[in-house]
């Protein structure tokens, strides 16, 4: 084409460190084509005419493949192989249409409610082609149109999206029966079973519906599948099967009663074919051994959590237990050790007492030993006095350890002035320690 | 299509006169080019559609409207609805349409008719369908060639697209013996596509369309890729249930009932000359409906000697032909699906043939396309050509095309060694950035062109110019659903940052209807090339170039530079 579109979207930068030779990366080829045959009409066909005859010869070869590799669009009608045609359905009565199997007239058996518009179309032009009474007369038979008729009055119906769904919902020819136990006794459970579903399908008004499925469908997909049923939306309906309803003016009591009846018959057996789909579900569903298997492990996935629970409920009630045994033994250990230790510590204070006891004992002992520090003669009760009042006082200054160092130095000792000298060096580290005052303790230094 | 090509006449180019000849089952059309621009001609009664019926009184041969009118009186010598039989064995005809006139025999498994063509008295004649079509061809030429002034010797002649080889053969030894040379048969919605392109405004671009013919006894969709002004059939699809006879059955059972209402026990559908006056008044009837919302059925004594009058308003019209409008709905649909395409993908719709001037039937397609498709109708489209007028006027734009051509050539060249050629399943295109940055394919050569091909595009580089990435892919649709948002329940806080559309929510359509958009995806990449120094605010041209072994080379460079890049793919 000679002039340009314009694209106002704009390209791309190139992108950083972007390099080709050339500035040119090849990458891929194109992937598919298809042989067509283009229409030699119009002026730029003669171009292309021109270009393509100039640049080869054509051998008759050439021709020949290019003929046949060319994509065919008109399919021709005679693909279809055509369905033998039953002595007594040719024989039917056109008035009674609302009886026949308009598939089966037109040669549409194995099809029925999967025959697409264009498959009845050309199938009715094989038949009028076939059965047209002007063909008849003109070749010298019967002029019996009834067989004809029958053709057109299937046509009518199939090509009336609306009166096709309301034949297709009594067309008990497309059922597939349940399989019998005996069938099923065979296996193939899922194909049997599907293939109920997949015509059952055709009712449905929406679309897609899911499939049955095999041994191999997981567990959502088999929930879907009869949540979908168990809750399907027919629109299969029983208008055809209605009781003729008078034409005329004059019964119109009787017009209203058999619309009133035949409303009431239409109801009846909707409600039956629902019934119909829910005792099909059970059954299916019962035998379904998919579900069984998703409830035995939603089972054993259950009891293992019960008894996870269990297990872990008792483990807990015993660890309790144990840790409240533990730490009862701890505090009874405890209180026996504190009191041993109170009842040591008593003992240890006591002996310490007695051991102190002991030792003022040496102590005062020491200083009547040394008589008091009076010499030979008897002391005076005042200097007794001093005395012991000094010795209480520096008890009172030093703690029992002292009071027993104090007391081992003086055990023993018999010579006054030895005693003496104990006494003063005690009180002179006393004083030094600044725990008694020089002069405080007069009587034993 | 191996039928015998142009010369059959030992007619020179320098000789010829040429025509286009549209030949239905109902009606047939001529026309010729006037420097350049196609002319239906009128025939000696003024009609541009002229009825493709042979009728025989008294040893006179009538034809167009006033052999139709012989219907009435006489309607074993009238010979109707012929055309498709040509070629055709009687076992595979359908006689339907010729129930009302002369009924098609077999004679030694050919299709005849059997006729008192001569004066009362002499035997009559079994004429086989092809003696008949070279008589009407016969007159169509006269009537060229008086409005022309000069003997027309050629034509170029539109069929169904699923017309047999047999059955062209037939048609161009019927046109032989009447002394016409038979340039080329045409595909009939070929030739509607070349009346629209050959206009003086029409632009050249790359669309997907639907030609929709609907006729009297039949209707052909087909799906058209027209690509650089070549054209291809995608697929097709043939209706003979929904046509324009069904309407005018449609109209004879309402006028019947109507008449019956008035005289219970008088059905004009009883006998045959009332049910040819009815047939013939109840197709007026409909014609007149097209134009105006109101149409009169008025027949002098339609049955047992009993005028009868009436009215009947557009709407009832559309009203008791609904069921068949929706045939033809369903035919479009279905044959667009047939092509794996979507309506999205569809631009254009021309509707062809006489139907086609109903506008309840163009309204419909208006409102299954999108609103970018343009419905080519007199309903929808003031520019519409007269759907009645299209196959004629392409025949005779081929004709004046090749009408100077030495048979030879013209034969040479509509040969499938020069016809059947590879076309690319992919689209390829070109990556550009979106508003917020994000990588688009933009489509450079459309699927299903035929190759070798070669486009052209202009894009806008970058805003500060500079160096550029011409990334190189192809590219396939996909159609994107969009659900209506159930209504918000209650004034929520944001729905979350994904939303990629400003929806116009104007809350105006209470019926929720899915928005469907046709999204390019990106493909596989073909090859990236870099344009560098490009300007502030200038333009980057790329072109492909896909040889007829799909070999590709792309040629890039800055809009106004010099020099540029260049590189090929090898072919697959
Ligand atoms: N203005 C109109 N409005 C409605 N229908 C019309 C109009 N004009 C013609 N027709 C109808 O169009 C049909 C004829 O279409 P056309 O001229 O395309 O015939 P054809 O190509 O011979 O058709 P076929 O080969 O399918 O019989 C007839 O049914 C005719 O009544």
């Amino acid at each position: 084409m000679a002039t340009s579109t314009i694209v106002a979207r704009p390209l791309p930068v190139l992108p950083e460190g972007w390099s080709a030779e050339k500035d040119f990366k090849p990458i891929g080829s194109i992937t598919a084509s298809t042989q067509r045959t283009i229409e030699p009409v119009g002026p730029h066909f003669l171009a292309h005419a021109r270009r393509a005859r100039h640049k080869r010869t054509f051998s008759e070869d050439d021709r020949i493949q290019a003929q046949e590799s060319a994509k065919k669009i008109e399919k021709d009608d005679e693909s279809d192989v055509s369905e033998p045609e039953d002595p007594l359905m040719l024989q039917r009565e056109a008035k009674d249409w609302k009886s026949q199997d308009h598939y089966q007239v037109l040669g549409l058996s194995k099809y029925r409610w999967k025959a697409t518009e264009e498959q009845i179309k050309r199938a009715h032009r094989k038949k009028v082609l076939k059965h047209h009474p002007d063909k008849k007369a003109a070749q010298g038979s019967t002029e019996d149109d009834n067989f004809f008729k029958c053709i057109q009055k299937a046509t009518e119906v199939l090509l009336d999206p609306v009166k096709r769904r309301q034949f297709d919902s009594v067309d008990e020819k497309a059922d597939v029966d349940p399989p019998t136990k005996k069938e099923l006794a065979k296996g193939n459970y899922y194909k049997l079973w599907g293939r109920v579903f997949k015509s059952e399908a055709r009712f449905s008004k929406q679309q897609p519906v899911p499939t049955f499925g095999d041994e191999n469908s997981t567990k959502e997909e088999v929930e879907n599948f009869y949540n979908f049923w168990y809750n399907f939306d027919s629109w299969r309906s029983f208008e055809y099967l209605d009781e003729d309803v008078p034409d005329d003016n004059e019964n119109r009591d009787q017009k209203r009663h058999m619309e009133r009846k035949n409303a009431n018959a239409r109801k009846k057996k909707k409600a039956e074919d629902n019934a119909r789909l829910r005792k099909l579900l059970d059954e299916c569903s019962a035998g379904d051994e998919r579900i069984k298997k998703f409830r035995q492990e939603a089972n054993a996935a259950k009891n293992k959590k019960r008894l996870d629970k269990e297990a872990a409920e008792k483990k807990a009630k015993e660890d309790a237990r144990l840790k409240k045994e533990a730490e009862e033994k701890a505090a009874k250990e405890a209180e026996e050790k504190a009191k041993a230790e109170r009842e040591a510590n008593k003992k240890a204070k006591e002996a310490a007492k007695n051991a102190v006891k002991k030792n003022k004992r040496v102590l005062r002992g020491s200083v009547k030993d040394a008589n008091y520090f009076a010499g030979s003669g008897d002391a005076s009760p005042a200097q007794i006095d001093a005395v012991l009042n000094d010795v209480e006082l520096v008890q009172g200054k030093i703690d029992p350890d002292e009071i027993a160092a104090l007391a081992g130095k003086l055990n023993g000792l018999k010579v006054a002035d030895e005693i003496k000298g104990v006494w003063s060096e005690e009180v002179k580290r006393l004083v030094a320690a600044g725990k008694l005052k020089d002069g405080d303790v007069k009587s034993l230094v | 299509m191996t039928e015998k090509g142009a010369g059959q006449l030992g007619v020179s180019p320098s000789d010829r006169c040429a025509i286009g000849i549209s030949f239905g089952n109902s009606y047939s059309s001529i026309a010729c080019t006037i420097d350049d621009s196609p002319v239906v001609i009128a025939n000696e009664d003024g009609d541009r559609q002229i009825p493709t019926i042979l009728s025989y009184v008294d040893g006179e041969e009538y034809t167009g409207n006033q052999a139709k009118a012989m219907l009435i009186r006489n309607p074993k010598n009238t010979v109707i609805s012929f055309k498709d039989f040509l070629g055709q064995e009687f076992k595979s005809i359908d006689p339907t349409h010729c129930h009302a006139a002369a009924h098609p025999q077999d004679a030694n498994g050919t299709v005849s008719f059997t006729i008192q063509d001569k004066v009362e008295g002499e035997p009559p004649s079994t004429l086989s369908v092809k003696e008949i079509s070279t008589r009407y061809l016969r007159r169509l030429l006269q009537s060229a060639s008086d409005y022309l002034g000069k003997k027309v010797t050629s034509a170029v002649i539109t069929v169904p697209t699923n017309f047999t080889e047999s059955q062209r053969e037939a048609l161009i030894r019927a046109a032989n013996d009447a002394e016409l040379e038979v340039l080329q048969l045409i595909n009939e919605p070929i030739a509607s596509v070349l009346a629209y392109d050959a206009r003086p405004e029409a632009k050249l671009e790359d669309k997907i369309i639907v030609v929709a013919d609907l006729g009297g006894t039949r209707s052909d969709v087909a799906v058209v890729a027209s690509r650089g002004g070549l054209y291809t059939i995608l697929a097709t699809a043939h209706d003979y249930e929904f046509a324009g006879v069904h309407l005018d059955t449609v109209l004879m059972d309402h006028f019947a009932k109507e008449f019956m209402k008035k005289n219970p026990n008088v059905d004009p559908r009883g006998n045959a000359r009332s049910l040819a006056k009815l047939k013939a008044e109840s197709e007026a009837a409909k014609k007149a409906l097209s134009i105006g919302t109101n149409a009169s059925f008025s027949v002098e004594s339609l049955a047992d000697g009993i005028d009868f009058q009436t009215t009947i308003n557009r709407l009832r019209y559309e009203t008791i032909a609904r069921k068949v409008f929706e045939g033809f709905n369903r035919l479009v649909e279905g044959v667009i699906k047939k092509a794996g395409l979507d309506v999205l993908d569809i631009d254009e719709v021309i509707l062809s043939g006489g139907t086609s001037h109903t506008p309840r039937i163009a309204n419909n397609f208006r409102a299954i396309f999108p609103e970018t498709t343009s419905i080519q109708a007199p309903a929808t489209s003031a520019t519409a050509i007269n759907p009645s007028e299209l196959q004629a006027r392409g025949a005779a734009l081929q004709a004046s095309l090749i009408q100077e051509y030495e048979s030879d050539d013209i034969e040479q060249s509509t040969h499938p060694a020069v016809t059947t050629v590879k076309h690319i399943t992919n689209a390829i295109g070109v990556i550009s950035l979106s508003g917020d940055g994000e990588e688009i394919f933009t489509p450079i050569i459309a699927p299903e062109t035929a190759v070798p091909a070669r486009r052209t595009v202009h894009i806008a580089a970058p805003e500060n110019g500079g160096d550029v990435l011409v990334k190189i892919t192809e590219g396939g649709t996909h159609i994107k659903v969009t659900k209506p948002e159930p209504k918000p329940k209650e004034n929520g806080e944001k729905e979350g940052e994904d939303e990629d559309e400003d929806d116009s929510d104007f809350d105006s359509e209470e019926e929720e209807e899915e928005h469907r958009e046709k999204i390019w995806k990106i493909g596989t990449t073909l090859a990236e090339a870099a344009v560098r120094d490009v300007k502030k605010g200038g333009k980057v041209e790329v072109t492909i170039n896909v040889a007829g072994d799909l070999a590709v080379t792309i040629t890039t460079r800055a809009v106004g530079g010099k020099g540029g890049v260049r590189g090929t793919l090898p072919a697959p």
